[in-house]
């Protein structure tokens, strides 16, 4: 029962601390959490349909299927992710204005919680389906009822979702000032972090070619599988034995979203306000 | 959606000359054989065929790979070309048995 909780706990906390970082990021928008919350459902629904996929999929593109569409799911969620941190350095003193105001948030981001929405569901999809497919192989091989398998993977959520709940609970401490240029660092490690993964994967389906040599190994400083190791490898794409293309996607996804955000953060024509009165029109 | 998969076993997907390939087993959730001896400086394509009716993901930290294989089916991935040397790889979803290493010589 255990080793569930403990399969389940790993991959739930990949999905919440995305979850609690983009829940802070949001704070705000008006109706982020119905969002939220539809994402998580989408991703939980069209996880059973991947894990029941998985097989078939697994044959596409002479059986680089699924590093493939694993690589589309990531390459999506950075696109969306670059989108709101990009959208977050126009609107983002807007709403650290608005969630001063308890009442109710009229920053209206459509699109943006649309994106919001859906790189949950690719995270929620992600997961899940690796979960689904543990869960149902370990119901299937007989040894634990059904009973100490659903238990097992319920603590192991429960624990996943309370440390991604934690963090978005450290992280609505933060200033509202600071919030969202916190935020925005979070999301966009996150996003390197998902390119990287992006080239690990077609290195495995031999579609970018691999020197065969890590560009560095620090396995004996701070191995991938340790406590912090796995935590910055899920937050931000710590890897220890990383590829040159690895690193050469992170890095480039890096400086692109962050130039999008200073192109689309450059104060406008007005000048900048260095008072604390927020530009409200009437 | 297991028999719409069938025909496509009928197709063997092409092997490119230049890799080598290496069949790996998963059997009662432990892997066939555990040690796995491949050639040094070479790309491998390592095609781990799973006869459990549980699905298992193919790990390592030392190949920097991860792969789900699900039940009674193969999945390919590559590794290499590696240095001579020992990389240990394991089923995570059956850790205490699902236990190998590829030996690169």
């Amino acid at each position: 029962m255990f080793a569930a909780s403990i399969i389940v706990f790993r991959e739930a906390l990949e999905a919440a601390l995305l979850i609690g970082i983009i829940a802070a990021a949001t704070r705000g928008l008006d109706g982020r959490g119905r969002w939220i919350g539809i994402g998580i459902a989408a991703g939980l629904a069209l996880s059973l349909v991947v894990a029941g996929l998985t097989d078939v999929i697994a044959q596409w593109a002479d059986g680089a299927g699924q590093e493939l569409f694993n690589a589309a799911v990531l390459g999506v969620a950075v696109l969306m992710l670059a989108w709101h941190n990009i959208w977050m350095a126009s609107h983002g003193k807007e709403m650290a204005a608005q969630a001063k105001q308890v009442a109710h948030s009229v920053v209206s981001g459509g699109a943006e919680l649309s994106a919001i929405a859906l790189v949950i569901a690719l995270a929620v999809l992600r997961e899940g389906s690796e979960t689904a497919l543990f869960l149902y192989g370990l119901a299937a091989s007989d040894q634990l009822g059904a009973m100490e398998v659903l238990s097992g993977a319920g603590l192991g959520l429960l624990g996943g979702a309370a440390v991604g709940g934690a963090l978005y609970a450290g992280l609505v401490r933060i200033p509202l000032r600071w919030l969202f240029g916190a935020t925005s660092l979070l999301v966009l490690l996150l996003a390197s972090g998902m390119a990287g993964q992006i080239a690990r994967l077609l290195i495995q389906g031999d579609i970018l070619p691999f020197s065969g040599r890590a560009l560095w190994d620090t396995t004996a400083l701070l191995p991938v599988n340790s406590s912090l190791g796995n935590l910055l490898h899920v937050m931000m794409g710590y890897e220890a034995r990383p590829s040159a293309m690895q690193v050469l996607f992170y890095v480039a996804t890096f400086c692109l979203i962050l130039l999008g955000m200073l192109w689309s953060g450059r104060p406008p024509a007005q000048s900048r306000p260095t008072s604390h009165s927020p530009i409200q029109s009437a | 959606m297991k028999y719409l998969a069938l025909p496509l076993l009928l197709f063997p997907l092409t092997v490119l000359a230049a890799d080598a390939e290496v069949t790996l087993a998963i059997k009662n959730n432990r892997f066939i054989p555990a040690e796995l001896h491949v050639q040094a400086g070479k790309k491998i394509k390592l095609v781990v065929e799973n006869q459990d009716a549980a699905a298992e993901e193919f790990e390592s930290y030392e190949l920097n790979r991860e792969k789900v294989i699900a039940a009674n089916s193969r999945g390919t991935l590559f590794i290499g070309p590696l240095a001579p040397g020992r990389y240990p790889f394991f089923g995570d979803f059956h850790q205490q048995t699902a236990r190998g290493v590829v030996v690169a010589e």
